[in-house]
């Protein structure tokens, strides 16, 4: 890192250029450039800089940062504390309250020697504005300044506020949000938690002493549902995230209710009941709260775990009927049921637990490979599957909002814990280290 | 009571009307001799009879509790055997991995609670399917439901009343066995069968 050390005063001495950013829209944006920031294989470079030593300051800068990383989008430039606190942008005298950078003296040419694309500065102004820049370093120009007034980040919402920063981030550096402003369910011995994308703050859902299972974000992530067991059946409620009220389902009141899928809309909810007849896939109007329909009839197959594509146009299944379980499709009507994804009968293993994806283009599930389950996607239009893991069980696969990142469960380090992989990357990194965390479910972006 | 037997009816003969008076003798009327002799003799009489009174409170007393114990004691008997029948009903059948089918050994098991069910014919159950934990988790409440199925068709093919039995399922969610082996596991495939009423008292089956 010394010798890096000294390039870097060279490239100091060498002089940098003046930012230049007079409104809201810096000149790096006014021109719409296609391309430049995604080349398959290449990632752009993403320096977070060092500044003033303030707490508040350094754990936004932190968490910041670990966003942009598990965004997987960018290739993270981090050098030693020192060394980047060097680098930080100093704040000229008159700049102050609502000033604009103007007359800052940015070094790109030191950034772009250090392989940075994008340098992101984080200040406290004066008057206690938090003040996010994201500089283009090829462009040498502002790209996009954030600025949050430090009341509007009371305590419990800091974390959310900033992961939406990072968000914003990503969508100025490479055209697509990122995902750090969502949450995750699971379960941890039986009760539904909820989590935040990079693994802090973990939250009890479902009442305490209640033994529950299957949760699922409502659309907008305002809501949730999961079953409860209890009197030998399970019941499906539906909570609101910020109130904590909850409502039964009304037919789910008898018999074993669970895996609740809400349609797109929101309108219907489907879920998996098993009785004297069997498990069959059933929908019911929560709107309405009317017309429950049981959409498949198994009688010697067992049929559960639904999940409507993102047009609710048609709900992918589990189905026995094949012997062991795999995943079929049907419209979301019940009709036209058929096999989705393909297997050789007497040699592919039990398939469950699909999930269909933001954009609607791939399915994922997991499948038993000698013995063990294993994440697969599937090519929904062309119907290939690629199987994404191989060490210990991985199941229960949860799409992220992105379509690019999916979480779930995997022993590969003992217990089981969630992590997440990116699909392009290939990158994992572990979410939770409970003591058990199953079933993750992934909350849409929150607002 | 014996008032009108003239005084001077012996002592004796006060002594074998106190022994045979049942209830709460009227007090001897008060004799008039002024005898030292007489007088020690109604006290020794009078003891005699409070003496004779406690004998058959305690005889009574005695009786009673032979009567409470040996009630007791059926009781105890009939608590027993509902014990033992509960016992045997309620022990578990178990499955191999991934099946739903009744294992010949326990088809035996399964033939006990039929003749148990028809000795008590107020028995209502719950059957309930469990899993182990290799199975995927949603899968398994659907798996855990057909073994419960598989025990009931069992059973009700063989004239027990379907409406006597409901089932139900908990997947993987309720090991017996916390373990992560096959130990665990083949004792986690199970169905467990529970009385929801018409258990109080339990009549075994003849040759049980």
């Amino acid at each position: 890192m010394k010798a890096r050390f000294g390039l870097l005063m060279v490239l100091v001495a060498a002089g940098g250029r003046q930012a230049l950013a007079q409104d809201s829209v810096p000149p790096a944006e006014r021109v719409i450039r296609v391309g430049i920031t995604y080349t398959p294989g290449v990632r752009p470079g993403m320096l977070v800089l060092g500044g003033p030593r303030v707490q508040q300051l350094d754990s936004v800068r932190a968490i910041l940062a670990r966003d942009l990383d598990y965004s997987d989008r960018f290739e993270m430039i981090t050098l030693p504390a020192e060394d980047n606190l060097a680098l930080g942008i100093a704040e000229p005298a008159d700049t102050n309250s609502g000033g604009t950078w103007s007359g800052t003296f940015v070094n790109y040419g030191l950034y772009a020697a250090l392989g940075a694309d994008y340098a992101v500065h984080v200040t406290l102004t004066r008057d206690s504005v938090l003040r996010v820049v994201v500089y283009d370093v090829r462009g040498e120009g502002v790209r996009r300044e954030f600025a949050i007034p430090q009341r509007d980040l009371p305590p419990p919402d800091f974390r959310l506020a900033v992961h939406r920063i990072s968000d914003a981030v990503v969508r100025v550096t490479t055209g697509t949000p990122g995902t750090a402003a969502t949450r995750l369910l699971l379960l941890q011995l039986g009760r539904v938690y909820r989590v935040d994308s990079d693994g802090a703050d973990l939250v009890p859902v479902s009442p305490a002493g209640a033994k529950t299972f299957s949760p699922v974000w409502g659309p907008a992530g305002r809501s949730v549902a999961y079953t409860e067991f209890g009197g030998g059946g399970g019941r499906v409620y539906i909570q609101d995230v910020s109130s904590g009220a909850r409502r039964l389902v009304a037919p789910t009141a008898r018999h074993l209710n669970y895996t609740p899928a809400f349609s797109p809309d929101g309108r219907w909810l489907a879920f998996s009941r098993s009785s004297s007849d069997g498990t069959d896939i059933y929908t019911y109007d929560i709107t309405a709260d009317c017309c429950l329909q049981r959409l498949t009839v198994g009688r010697f197959s067992d049929n559960l775990s639904p999940t409507y594509s993102p047009d609710g146009r048609r709900i992918a299944f589990v189905s026995t009927r094949p012997g062991l379980p795999q995943i079929y499709v049907m419209t979301a009507d019940g009709t036209g049921q058929e096999l989705l994804a393909p297997f050789d009968y007497g040699m592919t293993g039990s398939s469950n637990a699909p999930e269909w994806s933001p954009d609607g283009l791939h399915l994922a599930f997991h499948r038993d490979v000698a013995g063990s389950p294993q994440v697969f996607v599937m090519d929904v239009a062309t119907r290939t599957v690629r199987q994404l893991t191989s060490a210990g069980r991985n199941e229960d696969p949860a799409w992220g909002p992105d379509g690019r990142h999916l979480a779930f469960v995997s022993n590969r380090t003992g217990n089981r814990q969630i992590w997440i992989i990116d699909l392009d990357t290939g990158r994992v990194r572990q979410l939770t280290r409970l003591g058990d965390a199953r079933l993750p479910a992934w909350s849409p972006r929150i607002d | 009571m014996r008032l009108s037997i003239p005084l001077a009816v012996s002592v004796g003969a006060i002594v074998i009307a106190a022994a045979c008076g049942g209830g709460q003798p009227a007090p001897p009327p008060e004799p008039a001799i002024d005898s030292a002799v007489i007088r020690d003799s109604i006290a020794r009489t009078e003891t005699a009879r409070v003496a004779q009174e406690d004998s058959i409170l305690r005889a009574q007393e005695a009786a009673e509790r032979i009567v409470a114990e040996k009630r007791a004691d059926s009781l105890e008997i009939i608590a027993r055997e509902t014990e033992r029948v509960r016992n045997t009903f309620t022990a578990h059948i178990h499955f191999d991995f991934d099946k739903s089918n009744i294992r010949s050994e326990d088809a035996a098991i399964l033939d006990q609670k039929i003749a148990i069910m028809e000795a008590n014919p107020a028995l209502t159950i719950t059957i309930t399917g469990h899993c182990d934990e290799r199975g995927s988790d949603e899968y398994n409440l659907a798996l855990g439901n057909r073994r419960a199925l598989a025990a009931m068709q069992y059973v009700t093919a063989r004239g027990i009343a379907p409406e006597r039995i409901t089932t139900a399922s908990r997947g993987e969610e309720d090991p017996v066995d916390s373990g992560h082996n096959e130990d665990a596991w083949s004792q986690n495939r199970r169905d467990e069968f529970m009385i929801t009423a018409g258990g109080q008292s339990l009549r075994a089956p003849s040759g049980m």
